[in-house]
């Protein structure tokens, strides 16, 4: 049994009693009745949040350990704040047959056995390559919790029918990576006045938000629901908002770069700023976050894609994309909550209780019977993004040799300690 | 002519846009004195006598080569060029430690071409000695605008405020249209482009220059044009659908020239497509500059190896015992 006193929640202080790894009485500070054998503990200066849930990861285990693998992903998460992550398929073999999955199952046992927790996405199609279904159902029951081609996607309209479809038997959502292939190809930042300067081919942003159409339309004709991976631009946004207000089943993420960096990250050829899709201009970046606080984008997640360090030093054409976010997770959303863009329940909503309603994941309401997930976080402390500092085993952060103000201090999953 | 010689504040030569309006004038300066040398009967000064020029080429190129070659010798450095088929970058080296590599012979200026935008910069990131852009992919190509407003400043006896340039053919693909603009507007040249617009750059509205798609409206009263060489793939890769339709649209003939002001003048950075991108008599006419642009280029590339090569001499040697 524990207390935790004087935490602040929602800008008051609060304290939580945790019996039996889960949430057994949560109120203002001094309201509680507390057993006298509780152990104390003193949550003074700290911010408290629910362990967030990040539905968008690449921990690259199997096949690209050199980059990540389950260990270090998941000590990332912790110290970031997230508790349960969802992890795309697109590793080596890919995660379409069930002994893949339970590799991912059994190493993040292992390494956390209290947490934070992998849930596998299932590829929609064999090797991800488009043209066959994998077999969805071996996957749902080996422990896959959604369906994805995240890194190849999917030119064929007919395919994506199909797997929305037979998913949808299973339970599963389709969280589709949208992007038209030929538009995209061989690009390397977002295509606009910036790009034409710096003479390397842009990717036009109407790339994400034809195919982000298309499962809209898809998605209706169907019936059926459909997740828009990591939208990055204002045209996909109008096609969403029309979407929701015609009563498409369509729920979409956004990842914290895509609220706090424009293309000009890209400046100086940073492959450290090189990711899929591309970011966007300053106008996108607002209005992606009047679109995360009107809730037309449901979740936040991290679309964390490790790379060694060496694999990015490289002219920018020749560099992957991607760039890690969970060690940053919760830090960089504080920053958008000190500058007044979000507030604390926004956070949660967008970070812990929404991605758990669309993926029917455990999560902590602070209601008795919750799963004690929970994080502290001091909002002062400063610390500089470097290999050292990131439990990542990548650094290839836009935010590397920066000053960040706040980190999780202290983090417990089920009432245990994990950070 | 006198010459400016305040100390020279560039490490490297990346692109146009690093430099000011005095630099430029100090370089196209300096290349006037070295392309008298280019006249002489006997074109070598021993200026640059023990100092060594990596040509590092990793992408094919023959005249700009040659003609940093020529004007490296003509100075008396050192050259060496280095090629991707004779380079290990054929072998899984990557740029970072080819760059190293070469670094650790201890150059006083390398010259890079390469095919990534960028890879320029990438270079002087991580180099201490000087580096010198003769082409990144599609972004800049320095020396090339330099020569470019060399050869014409001498065509327009040293006057630039109030002219006008079409750049015709393919500025999306092309640092040398990128180049040019920079450098040619920021001289007061009044610069169009003029192509498909599957061949000219996103967010060209925003550049300060001004945009045509037919070569009939952009030559009117132009005060000299410059054809951009068509490369081939662009065709391939669907920009265009055949080469007979581009040519008869935009291929510059004598009679689109007469639509420009009297004694216009053509440019054409080569190497040419005769009859694609510029008609041969065109490219033969007393209105060419092409063969002035080549040798201007050798003079742009002595005043260039001149001033990146010594311009921490003066410091080390105040360093040194007497």
């Amino acid at each position: 049994m524990m207390i935790l006193r004087n935490a602040r929640y929602l800008g008051e202080p609060y304290d939580l009693l945790v019996r039996d790894g889960r949430v057994a009485a949560f109120g203002p500070a001094g309201s509680l009745d507390i057993p006298s054998d509780a152990e104390t503990v003193d949550a003074a200066g700290h911010r408290l949040f629910p362990s967030l849930i990040d539905a968008h990861v690449h921990l690259r285990e199997p096949g690209f350990e050199w980059k990540e693998d389950v260990a270090s992903g998941l000590a990332a998460a912790a110290h970031g704040g997230v508790g349960r992550v969802l992890c795309m398929a697109n590793t080596d073999p890919v995660n379409d047959e069930a002994s893949v999955t339970r590799h991912i199952l059994d190493a993040a046992a292992r390494s956390h056995p209290h947490g934070p927790c992998a849930y596998p996405v299932a590829a929609a199609t064999v090797g991800l390559k488009g043209q066959e279904l994998a077999p969805l159902g071996e996957l749902a029951a080996a422990g896959c919790v959604a369906v994805s081609n995240d890194g190849v996607p999917l030119a064929n309209t007919e395919i994506v029918r199909r797997v929305m479809e037979y998913a949808s038997d299973l339970g599963l959502i389709l969280i589709d990576h949208c992007e038209d292939p030929g538009l995209a190809r061989a690009t390397h930042m977002n295509e606009g006045c910036l790009s034409g300067m710096m003479g390397v081919k842009g990717q036009p942003d109407v790339a994400e938000t034809i195919q982000a159409g298309r499962d809209i339309l898809l998605a209706e004709y169907l019936g059926l629901p459909v997740h828009i991976a990591h939208v990055s631009c204002r045209r996909t946004l109008d096609i969403l908002a029309w979407g929701k207000a015609r009563g498409v089943r369509v729920s979409a993420e956004t990842c914290p770069h895509y609220l706090l960096l424009d293309e000009s990250a890209l400046e100086g050829y940073n492959s450290n700023a090189k990711i899929n899709p591309p970011l966007r201009t300053p106008d996108d970046v607002d209005a992606m976050r009047a679109a995360v606080k009107s809730g037309l984008i449901d979740i936040v997640v991290t679309d964390h894609a490790p790379h060694a360090a060496h694999e990015k030093e490289h002219p920018l054409d020749q560099a992957p994309n991607g760039i890690t976010g969970l060690d940053t997770a919760l830090t960089l959303m504080w920053s958008l909550i000190a500058a007044g863009i979000l507030d604390e329940a926004d956070l949660m909503r967008l970070y812990a209780w929404k991605p758990a309603e669309i993926f029917g994941l455990p999560v902590n309401r602070f209601r008795p019977g919750d799963p004690a997930d929970f994080c502290l976080f001091d909002p002062e402390r400063e610390w500089v993004v470097r290999p050292e500092s990131l439990y990542s085993k990548s650094a290839n952060s836009p935010w590397l040799g920066k000053t960040l103000r706040g980190r999780v201090s202290a983090h417990w999953m089920g009432g245990v300690k994990i950070v | 002519m006198h010459e400016d010689t305040y100390p020279w504040p560039h490490k490297d030569l990346l692109d146009v846009t690093g430099l000011s309006r005095r630099d430029v004038f100090r370089l196209l300066d300096s290349a006037r004195s070295f392309h008298e040398i280019n006249r002489r009967p006997v074109k070598k000064v021993p200026t640059l006598k023990g100092k060594t020029v990596v040509l590092f080429f990793a992408e094919p190129s023959t005249r700009t080569r040659v003609s940093f070659d020529t004007a490296g010798k003509r100075l008396s450095a050192d050259t060496f060029a280095l090629g991707k088929s004779g380079s290990s970058q054929l072998k899984g080296e990557t740029l970072k430690d080819t760059a190293l590599t070469l670094q650790a012979m201890n150059p006083d200026v390398i010259v890079i071409r390469d095919s990534s935008s960028g890879a320029a910069q990438f270079l002087a990131e991580r180099l201490r000695c000087p580096v010198v852009n003769a082409g990144d992919g599609c972004h800049a190509h320095p020396t090339q605008a330099l020569l470019d407003a060399y050869a014409l400043r001498d065509a327009w006896h040293d006057k630039f405020e109030g002219k006008t340039l079409v750049i015709l053919g393919d500025s999306a693909h092309g640092r040398v249209a990128r180049s040019n603009v920079h450098l040619l507007t920021s001289l007061g040249v009044r610069v169009r482009l003029c192509g498909p617009r599957t061949l000219l750059p996103p967010g060209v509205e925003k550049w300060p220059v001004e945009v045509f798609s037919r070569v009939e409206d952009a030559v009117q009263d132009a005060d000299a044009v410059m054809c951009l060489r068509l490369q081939l793939e662009r065709q391939q890769a669907g920009l265009l659908p055949d080469l007979r339709d581009y040519s008869a649209r935009y291929c510059l003939t004598p009679a689109r020239l007469a639509l420009a002001r009297p004694g216009a003048r053509v440019l054409h950075p080569g190497p040419l497509n005769r009859g694609l991108e510029i008609s041969s008599e065109l490219a033969d006419s007393s209105a060419s500059l092409i063969l002035d642009q080549v040798a201007a280029g050798v003079a742009v590339r002595m005043a260039v190896l001149y001033l990146y090569a010594t311009r921490s001499d003066a410091a080390v040697g105040a360093g040194e015992p007497a």
